[in-house]
This record gives structure tokens, C-alpha cells and sequence, in this order.
């Protein structure tokens, strides 16, 4: 079954396109890895999709429930505000920069949202909070907070956080851009082995060699249009002249 | 006059000084949050009015404002101003003015909160009432607060402006037992105690600080 389904999604920032016409779906379980130059609009794709950017065009539907379309005239209709709160329960975000809340502790940033918005049993949330800790390595932190603790680390709370939600779809955007190379090691370990968890992942990413090693699919995006998209086997040795030559710079790397 | 009258005379008019800073603060505090979302609105109408008040409240000197709260209603409306409303407009005076300033501080906070913070509560399913509460105004407070703390010092200095309608304050009495008994010990009491009440403050301040820096 389609986990999430975009068609003909346009946006455009001060009438300047970055989004054209672009399609997509995911299915269960599957991990899709977006990758593209710089600006071809990968975040502007996961932020209409997360629907932080309110898309101008095109229809965008969770569990085959449509969250956003447009009709024939152009105009765009968005799902009650009910009906969104639970569409949104689908799926989670991580952010390049985190965006952890600094006042909670790593427990309360991880429980907190089970507890005050799915109302969820606290011991129950607690337990699976210990759990995720566990996975990422930190179960030693539970109680720092996110101050004291390396970008990795915070990386690793962040996607604990979104897991705690039971999301059936985590977006990644460029999760680990803003961390130095030693640490990036690290949140790739941890994404990896995300895999077997059965949920969708969805990874904008310039770590090519991550990308061709998880994934299912990879989508090469350029100029706010899907290029190309396969397996890694497929992309990655594509004789496509635009996917080639933002690989070349990679290739050597791949080797 | 004996000395201890003059204490006991005086210890009245702290008494009143302390009232007018509690009342102000009780409820420039909060009606400040109001203002602030005024403020930000985004109904130009109401937002325009918000700003004029916020101006007038800024640019001109709070004694006058004192002096319009307290005379306004006779020149106005022809109301007899009677004795015991003196006290309630500077109380009045005191809160519009002050919400106005903690409105501004408010304001500055809530735009200074990185735009990551309330898209991160959006994605996790907080709703609008939630992401302020729980998320933002926390740590709001912690960024405010030292601009917050020195609005409060002023404010325990600006008490003694309610003696230009007369209100019996502490600066007041000290000016009248000054002039009665020709000294100016009543004074030196009045800066004491005025100093003393910032000393307090202070310390009430900065241990709210120091609570709230377990986090950067
Ligand atoms: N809020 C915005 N307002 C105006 N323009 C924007 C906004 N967000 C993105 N853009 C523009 O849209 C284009 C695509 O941006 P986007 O962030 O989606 O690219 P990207 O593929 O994620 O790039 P990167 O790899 O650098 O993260 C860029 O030209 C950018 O300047
Ligand atoms: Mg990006």
C-alpha cells in the first residue's frame, strides 16, 4: 500500500518556481534516498510533504487519505484541521539543525509529545523512551540537556524523539550537514540501522555512499524536477548526462 | 516629633510604595502579553492601535500620564474626582504604562525564538496553545529576563513619581516630614529603604536566573 503519494506538486517562492510538477510515492517500509545539487529544492520537496510549506499545486495524500489538492482552477483545498491532526500522526521530521527544544531534558524531549499530544500512558512512553536510548547509544543521557551534549548525539535525540511518535514515514533532511566528519559516522550507524524497524524512510542527503548503500530507490532531483530514479544500482550508474555529472564529483569516492 | 513617629509615618508610606509596585507588576505582567500579541497581530487595525498606545505610552513622561489618569476623568467627563481615587489612578497610570514596556520586551522575545522551534512542535503534533506554553514562552522568559529585571528596578524608583497627584507614598511622607521637622534624615530613610527594595529585587532576580541557566 502507498504510505504517501504526491502528484503534480508545484511551488513556487515570489514567483519563482522550485517545485515543478513533481511526483512521488512511498511504500511501506521503503527507504528512498533524494539526492541533487544545491537548491534544486530537496528541502522545499520534504517541507511541502511535511506540509511546513503550504504547496501551490498538485495533491498530496497519506494512507490514500488526501491531506492537500488542488482543483481545477488552481485553487488549493487542505483537509479539516481534525482531519490533518491525524494525517500529520503518519509521519516525522529530523532536521538538519535538530531543532530540539534546550529547556527539556532528552527524556522530555523524547516523551513529551507521546504524553501531552497522543496521550499516551506515561510509563508506557517512559519505557519506550529508555528503548529508543538504548538504540541510539545514549542511554546514559537521559538526563542531560540538549547543551550538553555533541551535534551527533543531539542528531540521535532528535530521531529518537520522531520515533517515539510511531511514525509509519521519517523524513531526514540532510541529517547529518551540520555535523563534523567524525560524528556523521555515527547518526549514519544509527539511521541504518532504522531499517529494519519496518518504517518508510524518506533521506535528502550529499552522502552518496550512504545513499547507494540503504536505499531502495534513489531519486536524483535537479532545477526542482525529478531527473531520474531507480534503484542505487540503477542511478548511480546512469549514463544520464545531468545525473553523471553531479555523480562525477562523487564517483571517485564510490570506488 | 519623635524619632519613632517618624519611622511609624514613614513605614506607612512604604507600605503604600510597596502596594503600588506589587498591583503594577501583578497586572502589567500579564495584560503586557496581551498587548505584545496585540502587537504582532496581524489585523492592521488592531496592531496600528496597539502601536500608538505603545508610543504614547513610551514617549511621553509617565508623571503626566499620572496626572491625565488622575484629572482626566473631571476635564473630561466633568466627574468629580473624589480623594480616594487618587490612589487607583496611579495604580491605573503605573499598569498601562508598564504593560506597554513589558509589551515591547515580550514582543522582542517572541521574535527572537528561532522559526526551527515551532516547526519542530508543529511536526510532533503540538497545537497552537501547546507550542506557547510548553515550547516558546520558556524559554522566552529565560531570554527576557534581564531586560525584565531592570524595567522592576525602575519601577521601584518610579513608585515615588505617585506623589505628583499626592498619593501618600513614601517619598511623599519623607518630603513632608523633611519640610515639617527640617531635616533631612526622613530623606536619607527614603533612599535606604528605596535601595534596600532594589537590593531585594536583585537577589529575587538573580536567583531567577540562576535557576533558569541549567540550560543554554
Ligand atoms: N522560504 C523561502 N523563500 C524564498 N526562497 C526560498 C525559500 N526556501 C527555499 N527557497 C529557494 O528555493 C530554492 C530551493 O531551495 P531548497 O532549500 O529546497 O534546496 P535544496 O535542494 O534543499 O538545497 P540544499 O542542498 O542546499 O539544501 C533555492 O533557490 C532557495 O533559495
Ligand atoms: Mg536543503
Amino acid at each position: 500500500m502507498k504510505l504517501m503519494e504526491m502528484n503534480h506538486v508545484g511551488k513556487a517562492f515570489d514567483g519563482v518556481p522550485v517545485i515543478r510538477d513533481i511526483s512521488l510515492s512511498v511504500e511501506e517500509g521503503e527507504i528512498v534516498s533524494i539526492i541533487g545539487p544545491s537548491g534544486s529544492g530537496k528541502s522545499t520537496l520534504l517541507r511541502c510533504a511535511t506540509m511546513l510549506e503550504t504547496m501551490d499545486s498538485g495533491e498530496l495524500i497519506y494512507m490514500g487519505e488526501k491531506a492537500a489538492w488542488s482543483d481545477e482552477t488552481g485553487k488549493m483545498t487542505f483537509a479539516s484541521k481534525r482531519d490533518l491532526k491525524r494525517i500529520c500522526e503518519n509521519y516525522g521530521l529530523v532536521f538538519q539543525n535538530f531543532n530540539l527544544f534546550p529547556h527539556f531534558s532528552v527524556m522530555k524531549n523524547i516523551t513529551d509529545a507521546p504524553i501531552a499530544v497522543q496521550k499516551r500512558d506515561k510509563e508506557e512512553v517512559y519505557r519506550t523512551g529508555r528503548e529508543l536510548l538504548k538504540k541510539m547509544g545514549l542511554e546514559d543521557k537521559e538526563n542531560a540537556y540538549p547543551c550538553q551534549l555533541s551535534g551527533g548525539q543531539c542528531q540521535r535525540v532528535a530521531i529518537a524523539r520522531a520515533l517515539a511518535l510511531n511514525p509509519k514515514i521519517l523524513f531526514f533532511d540532510e541529517p547529518t550537514s551540520a555535523l563534523d566528519p567524525e560524528l556523521t559516522g555515527e547518526v549514519l550507524k544509527v539511521i541504518k540501522s532504522l531499517a529494519d524497524l519496518d518504517i518508510a524512510m524518506v533521506i535528502v542527503t550529499h552522502e552518496m555512499a550512504f545513499a547507494r548503500d540503504i536505499s531502495d530507490r534513489v531519486i536524483f532531483m535537479a532545477d526542482g524536477v525529478i531527473v531520474e530514479e531507480g534503484t542505487p544500482e540503477v542511478v548511480f550508474a546512469s549514463d544520464n548526462e545531468r545525473t553523471r555529472s553531479f555523480l562525477g564529483r562523487y564517483g571517485e569516492m564510490l570506488k | 516629633m519623635s524619632v519613632s513617629m517618624m519611622v511609624s509615618q514613614l513605614a506607612g508610606g512604604m507600605f503604600v510604595s510597596v502596594q503600588i509596585f506589587v498591583v503594577t507588576l501583578v497586572f502589567s505582567l500579564p495584560l503586557g502579553m496581551i498587548v505584545a500579541f496585540g502587537r504582532m497581530s496581524r489585523n492592521p487595525l488592531l496592531q496600528g492601535i496597539v502601536k500608538v498606545y505603545i508610543s504614547i505610552m513610551r514617549g511621553t513622561p509617565l508623571m503626566l500620564q499620572l496626572m491625565v489618569v488622575y484629572f482626566g476623568p473631571y476635564y473630561l467627563f466633568g466627574i468629580k474626582i473624589t480623594n480616594s481615587y487618587r490612589l487607583w489612578a496611579a495604580l491605573i497610570g503605573f499598569v498601562i504604562n508598564y504593560a506597554a514596556y513589558f509589551a515591547e520586551i515580550y514582543r522582542s522575545g517572541i521574535q527572537s525564538m528561532p522559526v526551527g522551534q515551532y516547526e519542530a512542535a508543529k511536526l510532533l503534533g503540538y497545537g497552537k496553545m501547546q507550542t506557547f506554553f510548553k515550547i516558546i514562552l520558556p524559554q522566552v522568559i529565560k531570554r527576557i529576563l534581564p531586560s525584565v529585571t531592570n524595567e522592576v528596578i525602575t519601577l521601584v524608583k518610579d513608585t515615588s513619581l505617585a506623589f505628583t497627584i499626592s498619593v501618600l507614598e513614601m517619598f511623599a511622607i519623607a518630603k513632608a516630614l523633611a519640610s515639617s521637622q527640617t531635616s533631612l534624615i526622613p530623606f536619607a530613610a527614603a533612599g535606604i529603604f528605596y535601595y534596600l527594595f532594589n537590593l531585594v529585587v536583585a537577589v529575587g532576580m538573580d536567583y531567577a536566573e540562576k535557576k533558569l541557566a541549567y540550560y543554554q
